[in-house]
């Protein structure tokens, strides 16, 4: 950035780090954006005179004598309708080599909804998946992450759902993803859309990491313009918010910060509650629903990322690998949708939630006689049939390539019911039993 | 809740985060509230540590934008609640602002509401007479306030004795409308209002005397009431995982506690939990009474993405108002969800001032701090002989799931009840997920209690709950065993004394949340449930082979869980009832 002529510049650093840098400055305020040779800083600290910025690419390289512009506001990003098919950086500068757009200015991060004000969420979001539709149906408004293995196809599956997914607007908010990703997910976007509903913020591998502390609130900045202002439903995909929370500690490292579990920062909770509860269904009928994905480390989510996040979200989606089946399925034993009550047996067949709650009965019957039977020990024919059901089921209705309509995931597990238990045995209300029990 | 008299101005000279530190022009005092002038709002902080004139101040909102030289203004006072009729079917933020009266569906910075109404009038009846000898605390008269009788009291503030001279005449006043003229010890006379203040930090001590807990609090939860009981005035705690159905379980007590009057503090929790309250509770009636839930019901909402520092404002205001209500001779529940998040709020000020931290990065005084606060619950008897109770239930979530950390520790050393949501239980959908054996209730051990379930529910009923839980201890060892040994590696009667718990698990430890009947169950209807299977895990089986008993216990479990679902004592109910009678009789020993 070039230094306008009223603007006052500073010669004059004090102190180095690696992330940060200090001066002598009067009249800063507080998170204010600032330019050290140019590179983008914000206001971290402020003690007496010494203000401390922390500088997103790096400090490399910079000397005592670097200018410092301070642009006398927070970060911004320019939002208008413009933004829709655009890829820009954690800035909200385009990277698809099209031209700067105009719009209106917003801070990012911005307020918090007043809870009163909000609106239960109560819309069905159907992906034809049925380890989500079925057993952990998403709601507009809702968040949710995805807890992954770094090996695990966790951003086909969130475009699968995203392509799927009946909505307005998607914002991609991409954090530490490699080129390919980033191009897979601007490609697999452009095929299916036209590119008409994509927005994406990216911050890649080749950018620096702090860079992506930026990225959620720029995509939840849009996001709310378009649930707020025009009342459309938007889904946000945020990938990848370990990556995000490891850019967290390093800045609060940096900052001589005490760390509390895992050598996070002792904020983890509120940081990332702050953009999570950016879901939301407005009064008005626009909505922001959040998917995201939290890779873990040998599946561990006792960990403090994976830990936070789960206490934060409205329940959490995991991917395995089904041997038996040799697919991928949406776990149903560790998954859990909390807003699925609000709309499963309303907005879906009334059988929905008991058959749901006795597939998965059942289904963990057969992980306790796969245990028996690995163990060498004899089986009885319950055994055998919860086996054989348990395969069924994974095949036929939990594999995420199954692509289904709720009510033919149901038919089908009713009729795998009925192939392998008796009624007693699935236990289901009389009431469903007589209207779906074929004679 | 702002004056113009300041006791004294200041600079801002350093910013982190929101501590702020401002060179003060005069006294401080510690824990005083200031305002900041910024950009023509101001924005509230508390003083939380003090050097010389420099003050350390959490800021209750964002200090974006914030500058060296911004002006603070010193009250002098504390954080305080406004008490008074107008508090019940509200909805606050963790400072007290209706947050019904605030405009626009963003919060704004800077902006608050009052929380009770100026302009309302109320039916106001007198209790007091002119020459009673009064104290804090005492009632002067009272109002209606959505059906509670609600007390105008003797101001908390108010020290010493009173001799009353004039209580207004039963009429409808407005809260700031005097209804009393009281004369102190001074030979003055001072003027009550229906409305006061008081510093949320600071116990209400208006009574005589705390008493032990004695009669059981009822929740309709099968395996808190029979199982683990808490009990009127009494405190407990669910820690819990994620996804172990703590919030659900909060929610199911704040429907159906037999209290009078429900609290809640929704403290750094998600949004979308308070807006289901929001939503359900206007909808619901107290079986008790009729009303709308709502109606009883106080809702402090600092959900996670409001500030912090107000988080742990929001508890204490909690705490306050349910104090308020119990000294008017009511039976209160407060729930707090979470104070592992109110915990964090104190870890995050405390890193900010750079004290010395204790394990996991929080305060030393974590401990402190957590029994002071359990400690302001109880049932306490008032001046005039009439009782009022704060049973207080918290949430904590422990990170990892690990009991073993210093929130959950900390709790577990001064809550008498321990309910322990089991991550196990909840992967096999057995809900509520409370682990009826790692759970415990101390009170079971309370000869008050003793005395009071002989009398009330039953003369065996510890009798017939310590049977109970032996027999589920006694499954679960055989479910070891039978893992280890094989199905048929052990005798029948092991599978027998397995499925017999599986019984006791799946009838009566398992509660549908989402079925209404089976969702509150009774004490009357507990107590016969828990003898009818009692019984029959008393009665003896005879079986040739292992599979038959889970077969058999099956159909049993089944034909019960229908009975759960049918009215009590209703005609399906007595149908099913004859239907299990012949099931059992095909099998029991004579």
């Amino acid at each position: 950035m070039e230094a306008k002529f009223f603007q006052k510049t500073y010669h004059e650093l004090t102190n180095i780090t690696k992330a940060t840098c200090t001066l002598k400055a009067k009249g800063v305020g507080n998170e204010e954006m600032a330019f050290v040779e140019g590179r983008p800083a914000q206001v971290v600290k402020i003690v007496g005179d010494f203000i401390t910025l922390q500088v997103f690419s790096g400090t490399e390289g910079l000397s005592t004598k670097s200018e410092v512009i301070f642009s006398g506001e927070p970060p911004t990003l320019n939002v208008g309708d413009h933004l829709t098919g655009r890829f820009f950086n954690s800035f909200g500068e385009p990277i698809d080599g099209y031209p700067v757009v105009g719009g209106k200015k917003v801070t990012i991060g911005g307020p918090s909804v007043n809870p009163v004000r909000r609106v239960q969420p109560n819309q069905l979001i159907t992906t034809g998946i049925a380890g989500i539709d079925l057993n952990n149906t998403l709601v507009s408004g809702q968040k949710i992450p995805f807890f992954a293995d770094p090996d695990q196809p966790y951003n086909e599956v969130l475009a699968m759902i995203a392509l799927r997914a009946k909505v307005d607007k998607i914002i991609l908010g991409g954090m530490g993803l490699t080129w390919d990703d980033y191009l897979f997910f601007r490609n697999s976007f452009e095929q299916d859309y036209g590119q008409s509903k994509i927005i994406g913020f990216i911050n890649t591998t080749e950018d620096s990491p702090v860079e992506r502390l930026l990225v959620p609130d720029m995509a939840l900045t849009a996001a709310e313009y378009f649930a707020y202002e025009k009342n459309e439903k938007v889904l946000v995909l945020l990938t990848d918010m370990t990556l995000y929370a490891s850019a967290l500690s390093i800045v609060s490292n940096r900052m001589d910060q005490i760390p509390s579990k895992d050598s996070m920062p002792g904020s983890l909770y509120s940081d990332l509650a702050r953009l999570y509860e950016k879901a939301v269904q407005f009064p008005d009928g626009g909505n922001i629903t959040i998917l995201a994905v939290t890779t873990l480390s040998g599946g561990d989510i006792t960990h403090a990322i994976p830990d936070n996040t789960g206490y934060i979200t409205e329940g959490q989606l995991f991917l395995r690998r089904a041997s038996e089946i040799n697919k991928v399925i949406i776990d149903p034993f560790r998954s859990l949708s909390r807003l699925k009550q609000l709309v499963i047996g309303k907005s879906t067949r009334s059988d929905h939630p008991s058959v749901m709650n006795a597939a998965i009965r059942l289904y963990a019957d057969a992980a306790n006689s796969r245990t028996k039977l690995e163990n060498g020990f004899e089986l009885t024919d319950y055994d055998r049939r919860v086996l054989k059901f348990s395969d069924e089921y994974s095949k036929d209705i939990l594999a995420i390539d199954v692509n289904l309509e709720i009510d033919q995931m149901l038919d089908k597990t009713w009729s795998l019911f009925q192939t392998f238990f008796t009624k007693d045995e699935v236990g289901i209300k009389q009431e469903f039993v007589d209207i779906y029990w074929k004679k | 809740m702002e004056n113009n008299n300041y006791t004294c101005t200041g600079e801002i000279t350093s910013i982190i985060a929101n501590l702020v530190m401002v060179k003060a022009n005069g006294s401080l005092k510690q824990n005083e509230i200031c305002y900041f002038d910024h950009e023509g709002q101001k924005i509230m902080g508390e003083v939380i540590k003090t050097d010389g004139n420099n003050a350390y101040i959490q800021v209750f909102e964002s200090t974006r934008r914030f500058k060296v030289g911004t002006k603070a203004l010193f009250t002098g006072v504390m954080l305080e609640a406004y008490l008074g009729p107008g508090l019940l079917a509200k909805n606050f933020d963790g400072l007290q602002n209706d947050l019904d009266k605030m405009e626009g569906v963003f919060l704004k910075r800077g902006e608050r509401s009052f929380p009770l109404e100026n302009d309302k009038e109320w039916a106001f009846k007198p209790i007091a007479r002119a020459g009673d000898l009064v104290y804090a605390g005492d009632w002067l008269g009272e109002v209606d306030e959505m059906g509670i009788p609600h007390k105008i009291m003797v101001p908390f503030k108010f020290k010493g004795k009173y001799i009353v001279v004039e209580v207004m005449p039963a009429g409808n006043y407005y809260i700031n409308d005097t209804i009393a003229v009281l004369k102190n010890e001074k030979g003055e006379n001072v003027n009550a209002t229906m409305v006061q203040t008081w510093p949320v930090k600071i116990p209400i001590k208006s009574y005589v005397d705390k008493i032990r807990p004695s009669e059981l609090f009822e929740t309709g939860v099968r395996v808190i009431d029979t199982l683990n009981p808490i009990l009127e005035g009494g405190t407990g705690f669910i820690p819990g995982p994620f996804g172990s159905g703590k919030t659900v379980l909060q929610h199911a007590l704040a429907k159906q506690a037999v209290a009078e009057i429900v609290i809640i503090a929704a403290c750094g929790e998600r949004a979308n939990e308070v807006v289901e309250i929001f939503t359900e509770f206007p909808e619901l009636e107290d079986p008790r009474t009729g009303r709308k839930l709502t109606e009883r019901t106080s809702i402090i909402a600092n959900t996670s993405n409001m500030p912090v520092a107000a988080r742990e404002a929001s508890v204490y205001t909690a705490m306050t108002i349910a104090e308020y209500y119990r000294a008017m001779g009511l039976r209160t529940l407060l729930l707090a969800d979470s104070t592992s998040r109110w915990a964090q709020a104190l870890r995050e000020m405390s890193n900010r001032l750079e004290e010395l931290p204790g394990p996991d990065a929080y305060p030393m005084d974590l401990q402190a701090i957590i029994s002071n606060y359990y400690s302001r619950a109880g049932q306490v008897l008032m001046r005039n002989g009439k009782k009022g109770s704060v049973t207080f239930i918290g949430t904590v979530s422990p990170a990892g799931g690990n009991l073993l950390e210093p929130v959950t520790e900390a709790t577990k050393k001064v809550a008498r009840c321990f309910f322990a949501l089991s991550q196990e239980r909840a992967d096999s959908k057995r809900y509520p997920a409370i682990d009826p054996l790692d759970s415990y209730s101390k009170y079971l051990e309370y000869p008050e209690f003793a005395e009071y379930s002989k009398k009330n529910i039953g003369e065996e009923w510890i009798e017939e709950i310590n049977f109970a839980r032996g027999a589920l201890t006694r499954g679960r060892e055989v479910y070891e065993q039978i893992n280890i040994l094989g199905d048929d590696g052990v005798p029948v009667d092991y599978h027998v004394m397995f499925w017999k718990s599986e019984l006791i698990d799946f009838v009566f430890l398992q509660q549908n949340a989402f079925d209404e009947i089976d969702a509150n169950t009774s004490v009357e209807r507990q107590k016969y449930m828990l003898e009818m299977v009692n019984k029959i895990v008393k009665s003896g089986f005879t079986f040739e082979k292992f599979e038959e008993v889970g077969d058999f216990f099956k159909r049993v479990i089944y034909i019960i869980q229908q009975i759960n679902y049918s009215e009590y004592q209703s005609e399906k109910f007595h149908r099913l009832e004859t239907e299990l009678q012949q099931v059992i009789n095909q099998k029991v020993n004579a």
